[in-house]
């Protein structure tokens, strides 16, 4: 009744493809944004903060840029773990050498770094297909682990081989090290998401994704057409782990502040960032949050009822996860291969004819 | 002979027989992938469930006893009875038999016709739900496999090399677990080329491997033969858990071995069996060989997490299908 886009007139080009061109969709994002940045920060505690927010943003972003790579330009990665180590290594670096440096800057920077091994990695991709690729992606989570475990110069030469992140701040507020508020962390997350979300929207939207999704579809046709896979699946490759990168310098920095990298980023976290993609919906944004907020949720809702309220050990409650996580990717290959995403879309469908249908 | 280099050569056997155990996991992925193009990411798991099961039946232990402790506060662990090995494994082949009718009734049935990845995909959710319901039908905590295998360093060999070096070569030292996987490696190879070359079953596996329409024109029924092509595997990978579940005990470290198994497919083709043997030789002598000579002396060492990966991404730059794999063609 209220969702349709019958009576709205476009005069315009720029009206015509604007991304939420429904004025109900486009009022609603409006009101997520001040809901994420004017209402949350001034009510949430250390724990929501720590327990589901942080983790929900920086996943997003890791998902988001998983996504770009696996479901828009059809290139699997099992690497995103080695990638977001890249990205922590690289901020940790920056913040040490220049620490006088904003630490947007370093994130940024920690991203851009990543952009450039990703490209590295990637190369490969040009003549490995499938699940070749997959499996040579992993050559990039191990090595890159291995090299972080074993060269002291990226942990700088500290005893227990961690990094931690030392204080820093922006514009007076403390965003990392011990003494940090759950408000500045969450903004300064949610800046990088919303930048993060906009500009992969708008890649998606454009020529370069064009590129990126006639490749996935079918490369050879790709090519003939005039699309150049080099380029195109390059760029790929770098979008993709720039945001890797962004999600593993927050991840470290702002979110764990001390990271041991076999333990933080192992093989298990690209596995968790592709079953987001998988769940949320490969191809679309909106999946990488929904795929995000589910696998971040479900744990901690997991834990609260088996834990808090049965008095199960932990163990047991861990062990149900991963029957449960598992039985769900399974269950939504089989009813919904297109993830929460493709929900979302019937049921805008449903809401565009409802209350008449017929 | 200097001793450097009769140390270069047993790394290089141990090396091997370490492939042979790569090899034994990669040759389940290979039997599924040639019948039923699924690049079956679970196989590792189904290594590690089936050891489960196998020390969980000869223990006698209680299925899900955690689970039931925790909702009903009983306190059941033990059936109290000790079965022998051998009837053990055979139960154990029954479950893996099950599960693999579940498996085409439940996940495989509902996903014909999907893009591969999606089938990938489902194996990898595969393999979370059999990690998760081994630990919870077994427990999680190590345990110790002893099916009466040998093992330790065997001294017949050590006795009878150690003239080779000098006052400090005491012989080569080779596990007799290894020998023994080694030699059930090859009786598996054999059989199940004789099963595929000589009898009904599989032949019309090698027809459904060869063109699953044509196959099914002529009347094989698809089902039974993935049905079948899953037991088999599942055999495998009970073989694959014995070997390394008496090795190391039985643990979730050993479902990582299927991330071993992959380059080792990479190397040798995702389609050919012996490939998948001579692509795990080459994985297993090769990564000991350079920890030995490069990783240990120059890179501080553990080259072995990542070695086999970047041997097989060089190796696939150069040759995408593998050593032994069938030429991609691909069309418009």
């Amino acid at each position: 009744m209220f969702y349709r886009e019958a009576g709205e007139f476009r005069t315009s080009y720029a009206e015509d493809s604007q991304t939420f061109p429904i004025r109900f969709d486009r009022w609603r994002y409006y009101a997520v944004l001040l809901v994420a940045f004017a209402v949350i920060p001034f009510i949430i505690n250390d724990y929501w903060v720590n327990a589901v927010f942080l983790p929900f943003l920086i996943y997003a972003i890791a998902a988001i840029g998983l996504n770009i790579l696996t479901g828009y330009c059809g290139q699997v990665s099992l690497g995103t773990g080695g990638f977001m180590a890249v990205g922590a290594y690289a901020c940790y670096k920056l913040m040490t050498a220049f620490p006088d440096v904003n630490i947007f800057f370093h994130v940024l920077g920690g991203g851009i770094v990543t952009a450039a091994v990703g490209v590295l990695f990637g190369l490969p991709s040009l003549r490995i297909k499938g699940f070749y690729l997959a499996v040579a992606t992993l050559a990039a989570q191990f090595f890159l682990v291995w090299l972080f475990n074993r060269v002291p110069w990226f942990y700088n030469n500290s005893a227990s081989g961690q990094i931690s992140a030392p204080e820093r701040t922006l514009a007076g507020v403390p965003i990392t090290g011990p003494n940090t508020e759950a408000w500045a962390t969450y903004l300064f997350c949610l800046v990088f998401v919303t930048l993060t979300a906009v500009l992969a929207r708008n890649l998606t939207r454009g020529s370069v994704g064009r590129k990126w999704m006639a490749i996935r579809d079918m490369d050879i046709a790709a090519e003939i057409i005039g699309v150049n896979p080099l380029r195109a699946k390059l760029s790929a490759f770098a979008v993709s782990s720039f945001f890797i990168g962004i999600s593993g310098a927050l991840f470290f920095a702002v979110y764990l502040g001390a990271v041991e990298v076999g333990e933080a980023f192992g093989i298990n976290k690209s596995f968790l960032v592709l079953f987001m993609v998988i769940i949320g919906g490969l191809g679309s944004i909106f999946g990488s949050f929904a795929g995000a907020a589910f696998l971040v949720l479900l744990p901690v809702l997991l834990k609260n009822i088996l834990v808090g309220q049965l008095g199960w050990a932990t163990d047991l409650a861990a062990h149900l996860e991963f029957v449960i996580v598992g039985l769900m990717i399974l269950i939504f290959l089989i009813a919904e291969p297109h993830g929460l995403a493709q929900l979302w879309r019937l049921t805008k469908e449903k809401l565009r004819l409802w209350p008449f249908p017929h | 002979m200097p001793d450097q280099l009769l140390y270069g050569i047993e790394a290089a056997v141990n090396g091997l027989m370490a492939g042979v155990l790569y090899a034994l996991v990669a040759l389940g992925f290979v039997l599924i992938f040639k019948s039923s193009g699924i690049f079956n990411y679970a196989q590792g798991v189904f290594a590690l469930f089936s050891a489960l099961t196998l020390v969980g039946i000869m223990e006698g232990q209680v299925p899900f006893a955690h689970l039931i402790n925790s909702i009903f506060g009983t306190e059941v662990h033990h059936f109290g009875w000790h079965v022998p090995a051998v009837l053990a494994i055979a139960f154990t082949v029954l479950v893996m038999v099950g599960l693999a009718i579940l498996v085409e009734r439940y996940i495989l049935r509902h996903l014909v016709n999907q893009p591969d990845i999606i089938l990938f995909m489902a194996t990898i959710g595969l393999a979370y739900f059999m990690e998760g319901f081994g630990d919870l039908m077994w427990g999680s905590d190590i345990k110790t496999l002893d099916i009466g295998i040998p093992q330790g360093g065997s001294f017949w060999i050590e006795e009878n090399t150690a003239w080779l070096g000098g006052e400090g070569f005491y012989g080569f030292f080779i596990d007799r677990l290894d020998i023994v996987a080694a030699c059930v490696a090859a009786v598996l190879v054999v059989g199940l080329t004789l099963f595929s070359q000589y009898t009904k079953q599989g032949r019309a596996l090698r027809a459904v491997a060869d063109d699953h329409q044509a196959a099914l024109s002529v009347g094989i029924s698809l089902r039974f033969i993935w049905v079948l092509v899953w037991s088999i595997a599942g055999v495998v990978a009970l073989v694959a858990g014995i070997m390394w579940g008496s090795k190391s005990g039985v643990q979730f470290s050993l479902s990582l071995i299927a991330l071993k198994a992959l380059p080792v497919l990479m190397l040798g083709g995702f389609t050919s069996i012996p490939g998948a043997i001579v692509g795990g030789l080459i994985i297993g002598m090769g990564e000991k060989l350079f920890e030995f000579a490069i990783g240990a002396p120059f890179l501080g060492g553990a080259t072995e997490n990542w070695f086999a990966y970047v041997l097989a991404l060089l190796f696939l730059v150069f040759r995408p299908q593998g050593l032994f794999g069938e030429k991609i063609i691909e069309r418009v």
